[in-house]
């Protein structure tokens, strides 16, 4: 062989060499211990990386749920309990105690229940319509219909509805991770706690005006009549600001409140069809 | 001729209404005054529901520094005090009047007579512009009376008075020049009195070349006031802009015109300050154009303040049947109107009705970096980046670009080749950066009280 071909081969060898042996010592010099554990919790979690948990990400959690005393505050919503049962237990930590919610708009604004007063043509974007005027309506507090929370779901839950100018949540989509609660510049998305066959009771209104101006507005607004918090038996309702607001953790779903409110303003969703009184009078008779 | 050196725009200038002298609108049988008129913390309501009151009773006092008094326009009856969506496009409180007769209060001169004699002291000036409710007519409606104190340590070699009007469609500064030039003069020197200063400029737009010749006729009979025309030029009237044309001075960033000793009025302010201070007249009424292509009867009128819009538009002929969208203020910067109720308030310049092949924004293209915007900025920032640092939130780095300086002038959203709404995301940006500033500097505050 070439001698020349020989020496280029052996010196880059060396130099190869030469540089391996000093990469080696300086990622030993410069090695980050970490705790194994947290490259297996963040293994668990499901890589969204949304920030429901309140975290810059998913390893950003994992490294707090490996650090903590108690996992009691610390939740992934998009895991669920699923996944932080099965954080806890390869931690040796007990699993904290999570309610699985979901995203639900308090407003039943449609353009049937609250008609048009003027048109806005500017930048598609709920903040800015926010900051420049009351919106399209004459209620000033409900949904402004150009989807920045739309915009802000990364799991696909939420979709304009072209008929009605409102957002719709995708129940089974939902993961809860508040990024539509906080897109929102009128503040009227809550994250509600999950009830059994997805029942849904909430008063679908924010309009705080008195209950002339409300009703005016909107067909199906709160005026704050109180006959809500007058027939439910479990203090479940409240009325503060003109607006009545069914706390989800006292409701046992009777359904009372949404026969009761005069303007439709409370809705009830998945529930099955009311049997009507003449359906119950045929089925005594025949039983 | 003298201009600002940076960017600019030349919108058509349709003055329909420049040969229109002012009209005084019939009294209206009703007026609905809001407590937000002004830059700065609401008024309080000082009146009660059945109250009998007259044209100039203080209705609202001033709360805060950063405030001033609201009075009646007309005399009679409180009817209510009740929320109303103003001009500012959401609900405030507001003082509902119903008209009896037209009675002003007894300290008010309510004669023909000019009065040249200033008599008042700096400090009496100061202190009858506040009790007068007398704010920046140009449109910004910051209290006027902050502006004419010099605070400690600073100096003020010149008075501006702004008679540029460089908004389209506009002339009620334009007639008020013509029509109350003396009035206007002596109101400057009643502001060089309290500023204490002994130079005094008009900066007038070159479109109005009868207002420069009769106000440089008249400013010969008045020691220090001068006037200066300007090139025509969208937004000479922009106070920065205007300083640095006549003075060559520019205010540096996050800095006021005090800064560089120069002080900035209206022609309105000045003529108001005149009425405040030598008639003993509160701030209750304004001229207002009212304008538009369609309009049969377009004009200047001298409105109350309270005055529904619908009463304007009629005396103007009644609302055209094509009108799509009514503005307030000037195209440029003015904002839309969502109904007729609307009642006038002091910062409304003119009211512009749109045909409706005029109202509607097209759909927007994206940006192809053509750089117009950035060409025509006066202030030398780039718009098209920071619609995109505002759009992703990413406001710190809007920060650093200067996004706090934008004046909000809306030249880079009309020169764009693809109608994008540039000035929507910039505010949406200004408005973020600007809450961050605040909440950096009560963190420092406390940080250094702690």
């Amino acid at each position: 062989m070439n001698s020349t071909i020989l020496i280029t081969i052996i010196s880059l060898s060396l130099l190869a060499l030469f540089s391996a042996i000093i990469l080696y010592f300086i990622a030993q010099k410069f090695k980050i211990i970490e705790d194994p554990r947290i490259d297996e919790v963040q293994a668990l979690l499901p890589a969204a990386n949304c920030g429901g948990c309140g975290f810059a990400g998913c390893r950003n959690l994992a490294e707090a749920l490996v650090k903590a005393n108690t996992l009691e505050g610390l939740n992934c919503p998009v895991g669920g309990a699923d996944v932080m049962s099965q954080v806890a237990k390869l931690l040796g930590k007990e699993a904290p105690i999570v309610e699985p919610m979901v995203a639900v708009l308090l407003c039943n604004g449609s353009i049937e229940n609250r008609p048009l007063t003027s048109k806005y043509d500017g930048a598609p974007d709920c903040r800015i319509s926010n900051s420049l005027y009351i919106g399209e309506t004459d209620c000033s507090y409900g949904c402004l219909g150009n989807g920045d929370c739309v915009r802000a779901c990364k799991f696909d839950a939420i979709y304009m509805n072209p008929e009605t100018s409102l957002p719709v949540i995708i129940d089974d989509k939902c993961v809860s991770c508040g990024a539509c609660v906080k897109a929102c510049p009128k503040n009227i998305i809550e994250l509600r706690k999950k009830a059994k066959k997805d029942y849904k009771i909430y008063v679908a209104c924010s309009n705080c005006d008195k209950g002339g101006i409300a009703r005016k507005a909107c067909k199906v607004a709160c005026t704050a009549c109180t006959k809500c918090v007058k027939v439910c038996e479990y203090n479940a309702i409240t009325i503060e600001n003109n607006l009545a607001y069914i706390d989800a953790s006292k409701c046992t779903f009777c359904r009372k409140c949404v026969t009761e409110c005069p303007t439709g303003s409370i809705l009830e969703l998945n529930f099955p069809a009311r049997k009507t009184i003449s359906e119950t009078r045929t089925e005594s008779v025949t039983a | 001729m003298k201009t600002f050196p940076l960017g600019g725009v030349h919108p058509p200038e349709n003055k329909l209404t420049a040969n229109k002298s002012i009209r005084v609108l019939p009294l209206p049988s009703s007026v609905v005054i809001p407590v937000s008129q002004h830059l700065g913390v609401a008024s309080t309501v000082v009146v009660n529901k059945g109250d009998t009151v007259k044209a100039g009773q203080v209705i609202a006092e001033s709360k805060g520094y950063v405030s001033t008094n609201i009075h009646s326009s007309v005399s009679g009856k409180v009817n209510k005090i009740d929320t109303i969506i103003d001009n500012s496009g959401y609900r405030h409180t507001a003082v509902f009047i119903d008209t009896e007769g037209d009675i002003w209060m007894d300290s008010i001169d309510r004669s023909e007579k000019i009065i040249r004699e200033i008599s008042c002291s700096p400090e009496e000036i100061v202190k009858k512009c506040l009790e007068s409710g007398v704010v920046g007519l140009g449109g910004a409606t910051f209290p006027s009376h902050i502006k004419m104190t010099v605070p400690a340590g600073k100096k003020c070699d010149v008075l501006i008075i702004n008679g540029v009007e460089c908004e389209p469609y506009l002339t009620s500064d334009h007639r008020l020049m013509l029509e109350k030039g003396e009035e206007i003069l002596i109101g400057a020197s009643v502001l060089m009195k309290a500023l204490k200063t002994g130079k005094a400029v008009i900066g007038i737009e070159d479109n109005k070349h009868d207002a420069i010749e009769h106000l440089t006729d008249l400013a010969s009979g008045f020691k220090g006031i001068s006037v200066q025309a300007l090139k025509v030029k969208y937004p000479q009237g922009a106070e920065k802009q205007l300083i640095k044309a006549l003075t060559g001075r520019e205010v540096p960033s996050g800095k006021l015109p005090i800064d560089v000793n120069a002080v900035v009025h209206n022609v309105g302010t000045a003529f108001a300050v005149y009425e405040a201070v030598q008639k003993n007249k509160p701030l209750f009424e304004r001229v207002v154009t009212v304008t538009g292509k369609s309009l049969s009867d377009p004009g200047n009128f001298l409105v109350r303040i309270g005055t529904p819009i619908s009463s304007l538009i009629e005396a103007a002929g009644g609302l055209p049947d094509d009108t799509g969208k009514i503005v307030s203020g000037g195209p440029m910067m003015g904002k839309a109107l969502i109904n007729t109720a609307i009642p006038v308030v002091k910062g409304m310049s003119g009211i512009i009705l749109f045909p409706i092949d005029e109202s509607d924004r097209s759909e927007f293209k994206s940006c192809i970096r053509c750089a117009k915007c950035v060409s025509v900025c006066a202030l030398g920032l780039e718009p098209y980046l920071l619609v995109t640092l505002s759009e992703k939130g990413l406001f710190e780095r809007a920060e650093k670009e200067g996004i706090a300086n934008c004046m909000e002038c809306g030249s880079c959203a009309y020169i764009c080749p693809g109608n994008r709404p540039l000035l929507d995301y910039i505010r949406l940006g200004k408005s973020e950066v600007l809450k961050m500033a605040r909440e950096r500097a009560e963190k420092q505050k406390d940080t250094f009280t702690k």
